[in-house]
This record gives C-alpha cells, sequence and structure tokens, in this order.
C-alpha cells in the first residue's frame, strides 16, 4: 500500500484507540470564569465555528441578550444589542478553549459548567447547563431565572455532592443508557435517571441546607435532559484526545451556530471546515411550523462525533417518531454512518443489531467516498431570538465541510 | 483445576449479553466455569462462594466488569483470560451486517480474498482496481474505456507485486475450474490458456471440452495487453504462470497479431517456456513459426485447440477433421431453391473475435467482405448498419451496444438485423454465432429461432431460399445445454458447425458454388 | 512479496465482485466465495474528489 495511505490507516486507528479508550469522569461542577481557560470577564463562548455578531443566527442573538442581561452588562436586550454592536463583549467558539454547549451554547464566566476529565489521557472537557430556554435564543426574565437557580442553588449543591463522591465515572452510565433505549443526545432519559440515582445519596449526605437539598432534588430527577450536558463533555473529553494527531482523517468535532456548520478533523488541528447550516427535518411543538425554525444549532453533534446521537438510532426506539417510525429506518441510519467510520466502539453496543458497536471514528474519506454524512439529532430553535425550544429532528451533515477538509488535507500532506 | 480472575475497571455490559459471552466461554474445552459480570457486591459473593479469593476483589466496584474462570489446565485458563476483548466481541453469525459499499469492508469480510472481479463504468474502473492491487488481490478487470496510461500503471504495478491485471476489457477467465465473467463449464485439464479475447477463451475451451480434454486454467488479459504500449505483460505473467502450474503440460496463447515490439518482448519468453507452446494469432499472415521455434503457431481457434489436443493426446480429434463428403452434401442442400440474385454472406456475430476470424476466412478463401471491424484488405461499411455485398458484422461494437444490451445478453439487436438483412434480395446465407455459458442469455437459441423461422418463411414466398449457418460456443454441462440449443437450430433448418471458424468455412464454400454457378 | 497469482491458481478465486451483480451470482453458484460490494460512483462523480480519493484512500 502507498505510503501515504498506509500513514492515514495506522493515525487513525491511534485516533480511534483514543476514542475508545477514553474514560470520562464527572468532576466537579464550577463556574465557568474559575476553570476554563482562556475565559475572561466581558467574554463569551458560542457554539459551531467562529462567529461575528453581524452573521450571527437570531437564536444564538437571543441567548447573547439573555447572557449579558444575566452578567450584568446590559439592563435589557437593547442595550445588550448597543454592547454587542460596539464590539465591546469578546465572542470565541466554545471549541477553542475544551468546551461545548448545547443549542446557541452560551457560556460566561458566572456560569457553573460541567466538568469531565478524560482520566485515560488526563485532559479536561467543560459543558454548560441544560435548558430550554436561554440556549434557545429566549431572554425573557423567566428564562433567565432557570440560570439564577443553576448558578445559586443547584450546581453549589451538585458540586459539594460530588465532592463527596470523589467523582462520577461516566463510562457505565453511558453503555446502560445506551442499552435503555437512549442515544444520548434528543433522549439521554434513561441516563439522567441513571445520573439522579447516583447523586441522591451523596446529595443528602452533604449536609445541605433542606431547602436546597430539595430543590436540587426535585431538579435532577425532573430534567429528563440534564444528562445531555454530561454526555457531551465526555464527548469532548474523548474526542480532544484523539485530535491533532498527523495524518488522521477521522472528524473530531461537529457544531453549528446556526448560521454555518463546521467541522474539524484530527490531521488538521484546530481549523473548522464549514458550510451554511442545513434545516433539520422534524416535529415541532405545537403553534410552530417548519417555517418557523432556525439554522441548525448547537455543539451537541460532538455526540454524534464520537458515535452516540444519529449514529446510534437503532437502540433508541423511544425517539422513533423522529425518524419516520420504523425500527428498520432507525437501523438503516445505524448501518449507515458504520459506512464512514474507521471501527464500532468495544463498550457501547446496540443490542437490536446483534450487539454491534456504536460506529466509531468518522472517516472524511470514506464520507466524501460514500457521500454517506453523518446524521444528527437535534433540537431546533426558532430562527428569530427570543423563545424557548420550538421543536427536534434530524439534520445531514452538509458533504461540502468534508470536501473541503479533504482537499485541505491533500494539499498539506500529498507533498510531504 | 486452576482458577484466575481478569478486572476491567470502568467498563459496562448489559448482564444478558454478559451472560451470553459466558457461555460461550464456558463450552470451550478443558473450561469448568466462567463467570462474567459486574462487580457489585452480590456478585463479588457468588465468586467469594465459588472459592475465588476475596482480596482479589476487594477493588473491584459496580462499575468494574469481572471474568472468573475455572478450567482444567493454565494453558487453558490463561487463552481465556488473555482474550477477552475477542470474547467481547460481537457473536459471530448473529451480526447484522449492512451492505458492502467499498473494497475495504469488502475485505474485512473475506480476509482471503484474492480476486477482485470489476465491471464499473470505465471512468472509475482504473481506482477500483488500483485499491485491489494495494489490497494484494488480483483484478479481473471487465470493464473497458479505460485509458492504456492507466493500464500500463496498473499492470507494471501489478507484475511487481506478483499479481495479475486480466483486463481491462476482459470477458472470460476460469481460475481452479471456476469460470469467471462471461465462461463456460468446461472439464478441468491439461490444457492452461492465455487469451486477449473473451470469445476466443470460449470458443477455445468449450472445443477442448467437446473434444473430451479439459482446461487447468484460462486466463484472460485484456485486448491490448499484446500491443507495444502495454507491452504483453499480462501475458507473461500468466505465462509464467502456467509453467509453474502442476496441472498444466500445454499451453495456448490465443490473440490478435502482436505489436513488433511486444512480439520481441513474448518469444524468448516463449522460447524459454519449459511446456509446449501454441501460438495462435488470429488474422495474422500465413507463416508457420520460424525453423527450430519451440513453439507452433496458428490463425485459427480450431487449429489452437487441435494442436494442443494433439500435444496431449497425440492425435486430432474429428471434432477438427471436417468430413468434406458431408460439407459437399450439405453445400448442394443449402444452394437448392437459391434464385440467382441472391448472391451475398451476411454474419451477424455476437462475438468480436468470431467476426475477425471469419474474415480471416473468408479472406483465405478469396473473398473479400465489408464490415464495421475490417481486418486489413476488408472494406470498412460507411454506415455499420447498413451491409453491402459480403458483409460480417461485430453486433457487440459500440456503435450498436450504447445504451443497449450487448448481443451475448440479449438478441434485440440482433433479431433486428436479421429482419433488415432478411430484406435484402441479395442476401443468400445468414452467418450466425450463439455463446453459452455463464452470464450469457439464458436461451440464446430460443430468442432468435422464432425470427430465423420468419425470415426463412419470407424469402421462400420471395420465391428463394435463405441459408442460415451457425455455431454455438458452449458444452453440454451450461446452464443453456448445447444439445438443445443445437437441436432447436437445426429444427428451424440451421445448418450448424462445431465451431465459429467451420461455420465461416461453410459459409464460403457456399458464396463459392453460388459464383461459380452465376 | 508473495507470488498471488501463484496462488490464485492453486487455491481458485475468493472473489470480491464490484459491479455487475450477476458476476457475483455465478461465481456463487460454481461454489465460489463472493463477497458484492454495492457499488456507487464515488464522491458522487465529483472529479477532482475522485482524483484526491485515488491517492488517499
Amino acid at each position: 500500500m502507498d505510503d501515504i495511505k498506509a500513514k492515514i490507516e495506522a493515525a487513525n486507528a491511534e485516533a480511534v484507540r483514543r476514542i475508545n479508550e477514553a474514560n470520562p469522569v464527572l468532576v466537579d461542577i464550577a463556574p465557568a470564569g474559575e476553570v476554563i481557560p482562556g475565559l475572561g470577564d466581558r467574554m463569551i463562548f458560542h457554539s459551531g465555528p467562529p462567529v461575528d455578531w453581524q452573521r450571527m443566527s437570531g437564536p444564538q442573538r437571543g441567548s447573547m441578550y439573555g447572557v449579558a442581561i444575566f452578567e450584568g452588562w446590559a439592563r435589557d436586550a437593547d442595550e445588550a444589542d448597543k454592547l454587542f454592536e460596539s464590539g465591546a463583549i469578546r465572542f470565541e467558539p466554545n471549541h477553542s478553549h475544551q468546551s461545548v454547549g448545547p443549542m446557541a451554547g452560551t457560556i460566561s464566566k458566572s456560569m457553573p459548567v460541567w466538568v469531565v476529565e478524560n482520566r485515560t489521557f488526563g485532559n479536561r472537557a467543560f459543558c454548560r447547563q441544560v435548558e430550554p430556554k436561554v440556549q434557545f435564543g429566549s431572554y425573557s426574565d423567566d428564562a433567565l431565572q432557570g440560570l439564577r437557580l443553576w448558578r445559586d442553588v443547584w450546581a453549589p449543591a451538585l458540586k459539594k455532592g460530588l465532592a463527596g463522591m470523589g467523582g462520577l465515572s461516566l463510562k457505565p452510565i453511558i453503555a446502560k443508557a445506551l442499552q435503555m433505549g437512549d442515544e444520548l443526545h434528543n433522549r439521554p432519559v434513561a441516563a439522567s435517571s441513571l445520573f439522579a440515582n447516583a447523586m441522591a445519596c451523596p446529595l443528602i449526605e452533604a449536609d445541605l441546607p433542606k431547602g436546597q437539598l430539595i430543590g436540587t432534588l426535585k431538579y435532577i430527577t425532573n430534567h429528563e435532559l440534564i444528562f445531555l450536558a454530561l454526555a457531551m463533555a465526555s464527548a469532548k473529553a474523548s474526542a480532544d484526545a484523539a485530535a491533532g494527531i498527523d495524518y488522521s482523517t477521522v472528524v473530531t468535532a461537529m457544531a453549528r451556530n446556526g448560521t454555518e456548520f463546521g467541522i474539524r478533523v484530527s490531521g488538521l488541528g484546530e481549523e473548522w471546515f464549514t458550510a451554511p447550516a442545513p434545516k433539520a427535518e422534524g416535529l415541532y411543538f405545537p403553534g410552530y411550523t417548519k417555517e418557523d425554525g432556525g439554522l441548525d444549532m448547537g455543539d451537541s453533534a460532538i455526540t454524534e462525533t464520537v458515535g452516540w446521537g444519529g449514529f446510534v438510532l437503532a437502540g433508541a426506539t423511544g425517539i422513533l417518531a423522529l425518524v419516520g417510525g420504523t425500527p428498520e429506518e432507525a437501523m438503516s441510519y445505524s448501518r449507515n454512518m458504520r459506512q464512514i467510520t474507521v471501527t464500532t466502539s468495544p463498550h457501547y453496543r446496540m443490542p437490536i443489531m446483534g450487539f454491534q458497536g456504536a460506529p466509531v471514528g468518522i472517516d472524511i474519506r470514506k464520507v466524501v467516498q460514500t457521500g454517506i454524512v453523518p446524521i444528527i439529532d437535534t433540537a431546533i430553535a426558532h430562527r428569530n431570538p427570543g423563545y424557548p425550544i420550538i421543536g427536534a429532528g434530524l439534520v445531514s451533515a452538509p458533504l461540502e465541510c468534508f470536501k473541503k477538509a479533504l482537499i485541505r488535507f491533500g494539499g498539506k500532506y500529498k507533498s510531504q | 483445576m486452576c482458577r484466575g480472575i481478569v478486572v476491567r475497571k470502568n467498563e459496562y455490559h448489559d448482564s444478558v449479553f454478559l451472560m451470553r459471552v459466558a457461555r460461550r466461554i464456558s463450552e470451550q474445552e478443558n473450561i469448568d466455569q466462567a463467570a462474567l459480570f459486574m462487580g457489585t457486591e452480590k456478585n463479588k459473593g457468588i465468586l467469594i462462594e465459588l472459592g475465588y479469593p476475596a482480596r482479589e476483589l476487594e477493588a473491584v466496584t459496580p462499575s468494574d466488569l469481572i471474568l472468573a474462570v475455572k478450567a482444567r489446565d493454565e494453558k487453558s485458563l490463561n487463552d481465556v483470560l488473555v482474550n477477552l476483548e475477542g470474547w467481547l466481541r460481537a457473536e459471530p453469525g448473529r451480526t447484522d451486517l449492512p451492505a458492502v459499499r467499498d473494497m475495504g469492508e469488502a475485505l474485512s469480510r473475506q480476509p482471503l480474498a484474492n480476486l477482485a472481479v470489476i465491471s464499473v463504468p470505465g471512468a472509475y474502473a482504473a481506482s477500483e482496481a488500483q485499491k485491489a492491487l494495494e489490497r494484494g488481490l488480483n483484478v479481473f478487470l471487465f470493464s473497458d474505456n479505460v485509458p492504456v496510461e492507466r493500464e500500463i500503471f496498473l499492470k507494471r504495478y501489478a507484475s511487481e507485486r506478483g499479481l495479475i491485471v486480466m483486463g481491462p476489457d476482459c470477458g472470460t477467465a476460469i481460475i481452479g475450474g471456476i469460470g469467471v465473467g462471461f465462461a463456460n463449464k468446461v472439464r478441468r485439464g491439461p490444457i492452461g490458456v492465455i487469451g486477449a479475447s473473451g470469445t476466443g477463451l470460449q470458443e477455445f475451451t468449450t472445443l477442448v471440452h467437446r473434444a473430451g480434454s479439459g482446461i487447468s486454467q484460462a486466463i484472460g488479459t485484456g485486448s491490448r495487453d499484446l500491443s507495444d504500449d502495454v507491452g504483453v505483460i499480462s501475458t507473461l505473467a500468466a505465462l509464467d504462470a502456467l509453467a509453474a502450474d502442476p496441472l498444466t503440460n500445454t499451453i495456448a496463447i490465443i490473440s490478435k497479431p502482436p505489436g513488433p515490439q511486444a512480439l520481441a518482448t513474448l518469444i524468448p519468453r516463449i522460447q524459454k517456456c519449459p511446456k509446449p507452446v501454441i501460438v495462435c494469432f488470429l488474422g495474422a499472415k500465413k507463416e508457420p513459426a520460424p525453423a527450430g521455434s519451440a513453439y507452433q503457431k496458428v490463425r485459427t481457434l480450431d487449429e489452437a485447440a487441435a494442436l494442443a489436443l494433439q500435444s496431449i493426446t497425440g492425435h486430432l480429434p474429428p471434432l477438427f477433421g471436417p468430413d468434406d463428403t458431408r460439407l459437399k452434401a450439405l453445400v448442394s442442400g443449402e444452394r437448392e431453391g437459391m434464385n440467382p440474385r441472391q448472391r451475398y454472406v451476411r454474419g451477424l456475430f455476437a462475438g468480436g473475435t468470431f467476426c475477425y476470424q471469419a474474415q480471416q476466412v473468408f479472406m483465405d478463401a478469396g473473398l473479400v467482405a465489408y464490415s464495421n471491424a475490417p481486418i486489413a484488405g476488408n472494406h470498412k461499411l460507411s454506415d455499420g448498419s447498413m451491409s453491402r455485398e459480403h458483409s460480417l458484422i461485430d453486433m457487440g461494437a459500440d456503435e450498436f451496444t450504447v445504451g443497449r444490451p450487448h448481443p451475448m445478453i440479449d438478441s434485440r439487436l440482433r433479431r433486428e438485423r436479421l429482419f433488415a438483412e432478411a430484406k435484402d434480395p441479395e442476401v443468400a446465407v445468414l452467418l450466425l454465432d450463439f455463446l453459452l455459458g455463464f452470464n450469457a442469455s439464458a436461451d440464446p437459441v430460443g430468442e432468435l429461432a422464432p425470427a430465423i423461422a420468419e425470415v426463412k418463411g419470407e424469402v421462400k414466398k420471395r420465391g428463394g431460399y435463405l441459408s442460415v449457418v451457425a455455431s454455438v460456443c458452449g458444452t453440454a454441462e451450461d446452464p443453456q445445454g448445447l444439445d438443445g440449443q443445437i437441436a432447436r437450430l437445426e429444427g428451424e433448418g440451421v445448418v450448424v458447425l462445431p465451431s465459429s471458424a467451420q461455420a465461416a468455412r461453410f459459409a464460403t464454400l457456399l458464396a463459392a458454388h453460388i459464383r461459380r454457378r452465376c | 512479496m508473495s507470488d498471488r497469482l501463484k496462488e490464485l491458481l492453486e487455491r481458485g478465486p475468493k472473489a470480491i465482485n464490484i459491479g455487475v451483480q450477476d458476476f457475483a451470482d455465478s461465481l456463487k453458484a460454481q461454489g465460489a466465495e463472493v463477497v458484492q460490494v454495492n457499488w456507487a460512483p464515488p464522491a458522487e462523480g465529483d472529479v477532482e474528489m475522485m482524483a484526491l480519493l485515488d491517492e488517499l484512500l
């Protein structure tokens, strides 16, 4: 086999080894400004590839208003708007700072984030709280109340409970949940429940004021999507370990900001390869239609990047309605994803597919070769600022991103 | 008896899955018991009760996977314990495998594969062939329209690695008794053959089979291998392989005349070959191999088959000794009922090599013919769809088959042409070939027989007689069955000869007879 | 490298069939092992991409 091809195969084998051997452990919940490297004052991180205020999508702008008000930098959306127009607030992608955030993905210094450590490789990843409002572009006082309670009540309680446990290993929860009908992106119900189980006693033992304890227990036992943040942080911690391997064509990030869809590739460092963000096909909440839907948004496609979400739809019978309704269709998605990955996971399996492992390690060469693009489960935001979640569905990654990356890859490595 | 434990930290698997894996492990020889489960207090208690030392289980948490095994000997125990990863892989035979989309995936299903059969459009074919060679596979490249530079690159690449590229434009091979592409069911035997054309190989191998002998290997090279550009790379690879092949006693090489440089490369290698070699250059000038040559040189497939058989058995089989008395009787029988305007032969060939060989047979008989693919000395038809005088047409040529099925697969093209030819009052003889075997039409004769009956009837109504002469390339063991196909033709009054060359020769006898009569 | 052609002739074909399904079927009918590749034009026929993939995949 040609030298370059052999090098690519070896590099990809190493990339998927690192993804598969990742061991994510929840170690802390702490204010973003204290733990995320490079997050200073007057900065907001966002989902997807880099974007400026002018090109920023409606829901991401809405979320930015919410954060500016939450941080006390502005009293209302008008003031916030002036602030952003003036350039006084710096925007950077979460992915540049070991971080991920659902939908608009907005992270600022006072927001507590989940801190997940990859015990195999020692790297950390951070994920923002998952909530149904500000991350979708809503900035009402009611919406902001969710962020405040997280900051003041729930996150400190969970931090204390967690400290007593010495960290929570997430790998077993993920493996179990994948066999309980979760795909860990649109449906992390089982994982959220397992997480609540794991935290309940430690919270009680943490000697919290009764009101805070009950409030936090209510929060974690009723929040069906709470584990999405942990799935995302786990995925980010796993994918980051596989980044920066020379000659590897394995995708290490897929992320969207409501304007553009972007990918990163292990052998191509931190560069983004982007295309206009597509629109999800899906189901809308009462009162909303496809016309209202914004373009694809969020860092949550990091779950697909490591082989969950759309890649393990076969096992997620609970959300069959999103994929057309039949188990055969769901299984065909998982089979197709296997066509574009380097390997499968030895740890995360799909009983319905004869215990085959989840497809792991998206190879840009295989994507371009087959024309099969990653399928991503997603929530849907409104196209305008000021709305909560309006639906959920499926979206296909744009082939153009993979083609651009392949061209750059050829340019970088062919001559060497 | 010995026991051992392996613990994998932070590795969760579903308990039902683990129980099934444990069962598979415990079914192994010399394994008395296998437990595979998560390290819960309950499970740890079970292990301690079973006699496993508690201290080995102290650090195990409910998130950890435990494999505990009791075996009859140390080796059996260790074999299982070190291979936990292997046992945890999806169960054999229960995987729900997706359709294979690329070569890499295919190889993971069949790691011992040794041949890629490629029939994708020409623009993509070379890339697929390259991928196959890189993975150590020989290539049978059916696709045509592969640029000659790509062909040269592929063949050189293959030759450096002990591989062969059969093709591009390779229709037929028989490898270890298995037909690849358009091939017939023939006996295995001592004769190995290398051919640049698929129909040439089919005719040769079926003639050998029908004469009672058999084929060790039939290796296609593609139509351009003996050109000076390509330089006999695959032919030489095949020659070396057949020289080393223990089953092969005699080797035949079938091709159009090679380029001068290619020939100069080939001949010394043939001279050095330790086995008898018969060279058949269709369309070459009539000249025997130079004195002292270690090989014999012929010009028709029949001669090649006959010599190959002779080199094995020591005598020529009757299939190739035309019975002149019978032929004469047949000729006069066929000519009866023809009217004076009927003068010409029209050959409609499914096999391009048969068209080529027929032109040579005509030329040897002193008959000039028109063709859409003329050999030197014949005339090119300005419009391939309009015959004139003696015309020998390759119905599989690109001009006819773009967007339409090849006449070896579907008879529609030839049926239309058959009717068109029969309308010409000057036509006396229709010369046809039929090819049986794998991948050919399921009933080639049956598809054309009604049309033959119809045109014979029409000519009769006009006060003439249409002679239809045919050969059927195939064996009794082919899916279509040789005997039934011949019987059906003879039932329609078709004269069936044992080979395409003999059919062509019979047509020239008829034509000569007509000429004399005029 | 070992002589793969010699091995092919000795052991008979274990084939990977890329393209016309009939070729796979006829090999199977003769008892040969075949894996059929459901081939589609690579990169949706994008010439630049195909050239790149030839070098990289």
